[in-house]
């Protein structure tokens, strides 16, 4: 207990909390309609193309986030419009844009000499967070989940059903770009902020810990938002406990309960 | 009154029109059968009409608001853990007049028409786990959801056995009658005897026959 209270009785901790429950909550909401749309792996192909622009950014002395934001929107609607053409089918869009990315990305910031912290941004360095940063991305983040909160019964119809949606006179292509910018600006944050591995990991494990539970799209996506917090928090003070990277712990901490759940499930019935 | 008139309409994919050169009127009331072979472009007109797929050419003049058409696919192929209840996709087909949050009387309607169709006790349960005849009425709920007006039902009674068949019949027959909803249904069952609706619009060998399902069986017969 004690330790607890001195864990918090360092700012760069509380930071690392607010920033994190907003990070996770988001990337729960965002991820219920990824997963079950089955584009989980756009969380992981964007990252990869954030990293590429952020290296860009760098060399060319830009601000980050004003780079990597607009690229990985645009990189997000290709993926969307590639999916429904069909030309080259979804997964391996995803697969080519992120290799290329993170080729590109190297490739810019070894010819540029520039010394760069390749680990920091797949693992993430959320203890370093700063003040100017958890403002940030506290005003983004809060965007996104209330962008969400009005938006949740069409995301459930695109969803579900997406051709019904349109037959039906929805505009789906507006509310697939609204999700699609959603989801780059989380995405975008998230990297910066936890880490590429982290990000798309908390996109994927609490809906899919959630769905083995829960039977209902509203109640999935509330017990994954509070799954994922749950989570992180948990994974925070284990890192702290035991000195280990805090991105790997609470992934380690997500798979743990998702196995635990399935197992559990399977026991049950 | 014609709601929906559609004036030498090509539909088809890419540069291939499968539907070439059709014209008929859907009127207030009206219980219209589609009826062709596999491959006789029904689902790509119902496509086409619902704007889901672009005109080649000609012209679909709607006399409803856009909003007014309720649907029904053959049946959606669900990941079998795709976590949505009964009540949650019900209520999705109101989604054209409730833009953000559903209104209470949306989902008074909803538990409504839940009871019309008798699946109330299916409120609450995962779709994914329902049978198929279950399903299609669950789906004929979200398109009641989403018009009082004009429903268009593609093949609602694929892959169902008899009873359901013929209790599914029954129901859009009832609505047509009861409610003065409009149908345009596409179908199968025609041959089997059992004639439903009062036109019939069949796409055999792209000689298109538009007309009233007497003037239907006495051209079958004079063939």
């Amino acid at each position: 207990m004690n330790s607890l209270i001195e864990m918090f009785s360092y700012d760069f901790m509380i930071r690392a909390l607010v920033v994190g429950v907003l990070i996770s909550l988001s990337a729960a909401l965002i991820g219920t309609p990824l997963v079950l749309k089955k584009n989980s792996m756009l969380g992981d192909g964007l990252s990869h193309v954030a990293f590429g622009a952020f290296a860009l950014a760098l060399v060319l002395n830009l601000a980050p986030l004003w780079v990597a934001i607009p690229v990985v929107i645009l990189a997000s609607f290709f993926v969307l419009k590639i999916d429904s053409n069909a030309k080259i089918h979804g997964d391996s869009a995803i697969a080519l844009m992120s290799a290329s990315a993170l080729a590109i990305g190297t490739f810019i910031v070894s010819l540029a000499g520039v010394n760069i912290d390749i680990n920091s941004y797949l693992f993430g360095s959320i203890l370093s967070v700063g003040n100017s940063d958890l403002i940030l991305a506290s005003i983004l983040l809060v965007t996104i989940i209330s962008i969400f909160a009005v938006f949740h019964n069409k995301i459930f119809a695109l969803t579900f059903d997406e051709k019904f949606a349109r037959a039906i006179g929805i505009n789906t292509k507006l509310y697939n770009a609204i999700f699609a910018i959603l989801c780059s600006v989380l995405i975008v944050l998230g990297m910066r902020l936890v880490g590429a591995l982290l990000i798309s990991s908390l996109i994927i494990f609490p809906t899919l810990s959630a769905q083995s539970i829960f039977k209902s799209f509203k109640n999935v996506t509330i017990a994954s938002a509070l799954l994922s917090v749950i989570n992180f928090v948990a994974g925070l003070i284990v890192s702290y406990a035991l000195g280990t990277p805090t991105g790997a712990t609470v992934v380690i901490v997500n798979l743990f309960v998702l196995v635990f759940l399935k197992i559990a499930n399977r026991v049950i019935r | 009154m014609s709601l929906i008139s559609l004036k030498k309409v090509k539909i088809g994919y890419g540069n291939t029109a499968i539907i070439d050169g059709l014209s008929f009127d859907i009127q207030d009331k009206d219980f219209i059968c589609v009826v062709g072979p596999n491959g006789s472009g029904k689902t790509t007109l119902i496509r086409g009409i619902l704007e889901l797929l672009p005109l080649m050419s000609g012209k679909i003049q709607f006399n409803i608001n856009r909003n007014q058409i309720g649907y029904m696919p053959q049946e959606t192929t669900v990941d079998p853990n795709f976590p949505a209840s009964v009540f949650e996709i019900v209520l999705s087909g109101a989604l054209n007049k409730n833009p953000f949050f559903y209104s209470k009387e949306t989902k008074e309607r909803a538990l409504k028409t839940l009871r019309l169709l008798g699946i109330e006790k299916l409120e609450k349960r995962c779709f994914a786990e329902l049978s198929g005849g279950q399903r299609q009425k669950v789906l004929l709920a979200r398109a009641l959801m989403a018009t009082d007006k004009v429903l268009i039902l593609d093949e609602p009674s694929n892959n169902l056995d008899k009873k359901s068949k013929t209790e599914l019949y029954e129901i859009v027959q009832k609505l047509n009658a009861e409610q003065g909803i409009t149908i345009v249904m596409i179908t199968h069952d025609l041959d089997h005897g059992n004639l439903i609706g009062t036109k019939i619009l069949s796409l055999h060998d792209k000689d298109y026959f538009f007309g009233t399902t007497e003037e239907y069986v006495r051209k079958v017969h004079h063939e």
